[in-house]
């Protein structure tokens, strides 16, 4: 701000707190009814009874232990696919001349507009011959060859100044050494920032895991709150608010500790 | 995973190995349920699995539970097209025809051949049974059975100068009652309506209430022929759009299935039509005096029989098909049945388990309970064609259209029995 | 052509970098052909066919299944809903993601309470919000209308009105997705030198002079990218369909995926589903056309 708070800036700083209240209005409803019990589920009184029951029975009815470990499993290992199998791309996207590049790197731009997320139907019958239906590999898999991945990286290693690989280069170091040794430790903000993106969207994808797992060795978070949410008899909304707040409290927290850097990753993550 | 199949592998090895002896070898069966995991159905299940598992050693069952039944369907058909091993499981009913269709289940005549095993396959009610056969044959066990029933909050009924013990007996009754049930505040709003039949998640299955209840069945019994657009199905949707439109005493649009029982709880109705399965459920949360009665009645009495049976899949082997057998009659014991129904208020599916010491106590502490089976006598099979899920879809958009307004009933059941006939004229 | 192959070839070690070059690019290909590739030439085929059910097999139907889809009219619905949702979002949440990004990208205390609030529903699990927005929705108990009741307002179904139902499932998604794009606006913003809005007062240019004239013309290439990224959300991102209506009343909330979804996975039709999927994936395509075709002729792009 240059000149000195007026009127006008006052109301806008009024309308932007709205706005955030209006924003935060929903997680903040879901704790009040998490954790008082179901006669207040929409009256709010500040003398309202706390109560931990509901995350008792929600923890109880749902396997929600098991969830948290195969949503762990799978974010884990999609991530890992995705940093070797994007780093060795975009390594040679950025680096390499050869025959074929630029309609190689045309296909790989296909993907950033059509994501396995609308290939539902074919990518179920080609998981299913590959007897991945029902596999944590199986959900994790489609998303492996990340052209978003590639193509962040890329533009990260393009940063890199060539002198350093010649140097390296020079020293008689392989392609792999340079790799590992110059272009990772420079573009590590990039790493950092695809990896938040990317965990984020594999810890709250649904569509493709809904559609791929049977089981609860299986189901991630998303699928196992969408069963807990659609109970056949009816639903406790208490309960249920529990059990949301269970499921998104792992990434919740990490942002709200972590914000300066979640921020700045999910930006990084736009910037073409 | 690959641990699990080298399990199975595993366990195949050892059967074969130990040829005659393989009985006393462990056969590990899989078993998708769909379970409102709201509940404490899960456990419930999971207890009496356990209590199976001590009597029979050399049987292990696990239990997948994999949500509402047509979430279940489709993860049960993943299943099998994925070669995964799974050998039975409680599917929606009407399932029937379409896994037929898909060539999956196997009928029970077939595998249960003892005299026993022939009287066991006669003790279950009727109308349950209904939904079970087809060309001849046994081909589903019921176990997870329900009907509709009308509950009615007794407070309600005497606000608003109603015997509470007298819950409307017609379609007639219903909609003055109705009226007189609802409440609205000084601003003219309602603040308790009259009567909430959900039409949400499977309005098919509320609207056929109505339909028996109008004298008219929706579908023959080979499945391949449905009935929408004759005039006592029309007639019923349009009572159905009545209670909002002419009496007044539903809201205008779609009344949510899922979130139904909290308002009920929460006093924003004084009647709601809903399954038995959520008996228990309203008597935990209810903080008024309720009351559970038979649906009203127009032509005559009735309601949809609805719900999960058993099945036992082609894939399965013959010790598996006899394993999975010996479960099922486990699960369906009058004893297992009585504690079942105690616990979830699903109806007992046998006259057998009715009789047990347990189930009479409990009934008699609270005759709501009987009031299902009571009905049986009135009930029919829920709708079941080929290619269910589809036709299902036509009649649910046809009735939503209606209740919202956008259409006629005529035409919306016109167009619906149009669009069913183009499915299921190859099947006959 | 031809002689600078040869010529290429004669080089052992660029011969030996193009070898290198492909190995590393193998593992990326083969997982993208697979399933990016592969399926949307593989459903294109699948289109042509009919749908193997037990006893009978798989043929081929030539455009039976487009002259049936043609004829559907849930299609057209789903259809019509999807544009319909598209623009009824996308204008929203980019303007509101401007609004929230200037206001952000201002010095105030608190701001960054405030730069959470907006963007914590991004990280959020699309199922899990959809579960709390549900209750929200409930008629009569719920907390949308328990609050309108205290104006004296008629409970109504929300989601059980064909009138509303999208609506409802609209607003969650402006909701959801605005804070997301807040922050490449915000990456713009910090991106534009200060000193250019000194110049500007000194000159005697409004604050919002400035911001129409300078500001938004500066943002215009992040605009793009941000209205293209949300048409493919509108598109793509059908999670809270399951949660909150299963696209009723009567159809009137389903979007083209999540009917796709019902046909290929409740009715298993998987060639019908692969004909919807095409009419997809062409709108998806003519959407990359269109903005490579507008970054050629207006946008000065980096």
């Amino acid at each position: 701000m240059i000149r000195g708070v007026d009127e006008g800036e006052r109301l806008e700083m009024l309308a932007a707190w709205l706005l955030a209240f209006l924003w935060a209005a929903p997680l903040l409803y879901a704790a009040w009814a998490a954790f008082h019990p179901m006669d207040f589920v929409s009256r709010f009184d500040l003398r309202a009874p706390l109560t931990l029951d509901n995350f008792r029975s929600a923890w109880k009815v749902a396997p929600f232990a098991r969830y948290f470990l195969n949503t762990f499993l799978l974010v884990c290992m999609t991530l890992a696919g995705q940093l070797i199998v994007c780093t060795l791309a975009a390594y040679c996207f950025a680096r390499f001349e050869f025959p074929g590049k630029n309609v190689a790197f045309l296909l790989v731009l296909v993907q950033i507009m059509i994501m396995p997320d609308v290939l539902i139907v074919q990518n179920y019958l080609t998981t299913s011959r590959l007897g991945l239906v029902d596999t944590i590999l199986g959900i994790g898999l489609p998303y492996m060859g990340s052209a978003f991945g590639i193509f962040l990286l890329r533009q990260a290693f393009k940063q890199v100044p060539q002198e350093l690989e010649d140097a390296a280069r020079v020293e008689g170091a392989g392609w792999l050494s340079i790799l590992l040794k110059v272009y990772v430790p420079l573009t590590r903000p990039t790493y950092l920032a695809y990896g938040l993106v990317s965990v984020s969207y594999h810890w709250n994808n649904f569509l493709w895991p809904v559609v791929i797992t049977n089981s609860t060795t299986t189901r991630p978070l998303t699928v196992g709150l969408s069963i807990f949410g659609a109970p056949e008899s009816g639903v406790n909304f208490s309960v249920i608010s529990a059990g949301t707040l269970l499921a998104v409290s792992p990434l919740l927290i990490a942002f709200l500790l972590f914000q300066r850097q979640f921020v700045q990753s999910f930006m990084r993550s736009g910037i073409k | 995973m690959k641990q699990k199949w080298m399990r199975v592998l595993g366990g195949l090895v050892l059967a074969v190995v130990l040829g005659a002896t393989a009985a006393s070898a462990a056969v590990e069966l899989n078993m998708y349920y769909p379970v409102a995991v709201g509940g404490p159905i899960t456990k419930i299940i999971d207890d009496m699995i356990a209590e199976f598992e001590k009597t029979h050693p050399a049987i292990k069952v696990k239990a997948v539970y994999a949500g509402n039944y047509d979430d279940t369907r489709v993860k049960a058909l993943a299943a099998l097209k994925a070669n995964q091993p799974v050998q039975l499981s409680v599917l929606f009913s009407i399932d029937l025809f379409e896994l037929m269709d898909q060539d999956v289940i196997v009928p029970f005549d077939d595998l249960a051949t003892s005299a026993e095993d022939k009287q066991w396959l006669s003790s279950f009610y009727p109308a349950l049974m209904q939904n079970s056969k087809a060309k001849g044959k046994i081909w589903g066990i019921p176990f997870q059975r329900s009907t509709i029933v009308m509950y009615h909050n007794k407070e309600a009924f005497k606000e608003a100068g109603l015997d509470p013990n007298k819950p409307p007996a017609t379609w007639k009754e219903m909609a003055e009652m109705g009226q007189k049930l609802t409440k609205k505040d000084a601003s003219g709003n309602v603040t308790r309506w009259g009567v909430l039949i959900p039409s949400t998640g499977y309005p098919y299955w509320m609207f056929q209430a109505f339909c028996i209840q109008n004298g008219r069945e929706l579908m023959n019994q080979d499945g391949n022929q449905t009935y929408f657009d004759r005039p006592e199905v029309v007639e019923a949707l349009q009572y159905w759009r009545d209670l909002a439109a002419k009496y007044k005493v539903m809201p205008e649009g779609t009344v949510e299935w899922g979130t139904l029982r909290q308002k009920f709880l929460e006093g924003a109705t004084a009647i709601m039509w809903h399954t038995t399965g959520n008996l228990t459920a309203v008597r935990e949360g209810a903080k008024f005096d309720f009351g559970v009665s038979m649906l009203p009645a127009n032509k005559r009495r009735g309601s949809p029989t609805g719900g999960g049976n058993f099945y036992i899949f082609k894939k399965a082997s013959a010790e598996e098909r006899q394993a999975s057998l010996q479960f099922i009659k486990f699960m369906t014991s009058p004893e297992m049945t009585a504690r079942w129904s105690m616990a979830t208020g699903y109806v007992a599916t046998s006259p057998a388990a009715y009789k047990t010491a347990t189930l009479e106590k409990y009934i008699a502490d609270f005759p709501a309970a009987a009031v299902a089976r009571d009905q049986f006598e009135y009930s029919v099979a829920e709708l079941s064609v080929h290619e269910n899920a589809r036709v299902k879809k036509f009649l649910d958009d046809a009735i939503q259209s209606v209740l919202t307004g956008a259409k006629s009933p005529q035409d919306a059941l016109s167009g619906a029995q149009q669009q069913a006939e183009r499915v299921l004229k190859s099947y006959r | 052509m031809a002689a600078a192959l040869r010529k290429a070839m004669s080089f052992n070690s660029k011969t030996a970098r193009w070898v290198n070059a492909w190995l590393l690019l193998s593992p990326a290909a083969v997982l993208m052909v697979a399933f990016t590739h592969f399926p949307i030439v593989g459903g294109f085929f699948a289109s042509f066919f009919s749908t193997a059910r037990p006893g009978r097999p798989s043929r081929f139907v030539g455009v039976e299944n487009y002259t049936s889809m043609l004829n559907d009219p849930v299609f057209w619905q789903v259809l019509g809903n999807n544009f319909f949702y598209a623009l009824g979002t996308i204008p929203l949440s980019v303007s509101l993601a401007l609004l929230m990004a200037v206001w952000v990208n201002g010095r105030f205390r608190g701001r960054a309470v405030v730069r959470a609030a907006y963007f914590t529903p991004t990280i959020l699990p699309m199922i899990a919000v959809a579960n709390i927005w549900l209750f929200f929705y409930t008629p009569q108990i719920g907390l949308l209308d328990k609050i309108r009741s205290l104006f004296g307002l008629a409970s109504h179904s929300w989601l059980g009105d064909p009138g509303t139902a999208l609506a409802c499932l609209m607003v969650l998604a402006v909701w959801k997705d605005a804070g997301f794009f807040m922050i490449f606006y915000l990456a713009a913003l910090q991106a534009i030198p200060p000193e250019l809005e000194e110049a500007a007062v000194i000159e005697g240019a409004g604050r919002w002079y400035f911001f129409r004239r300078i500001t938004v013309p500066l943002l215009m290439p992040t605009t793009l990218f941000v209205v293209v990224n949300a048409t493919i959300h509108s598109f793509k991102l059908v999670d809270h369909i399951f949660i909150l209506t299963k696209g009723g009343p009567d159809n009137a909330s389903s979007l083209l995926l999540y009917y796709i979804y019902e046909v290929a996975f409740s009715f298993w039709d998987t060639a019908y589903a692969s004909t919807l999927t095409v009419v997809l994936l062409a709108i998806l395509g003519a959407l990359a056309v269109g903005q490579f075709a507008y970054l050629e002729k207006r946008v000065h792009y980096r």
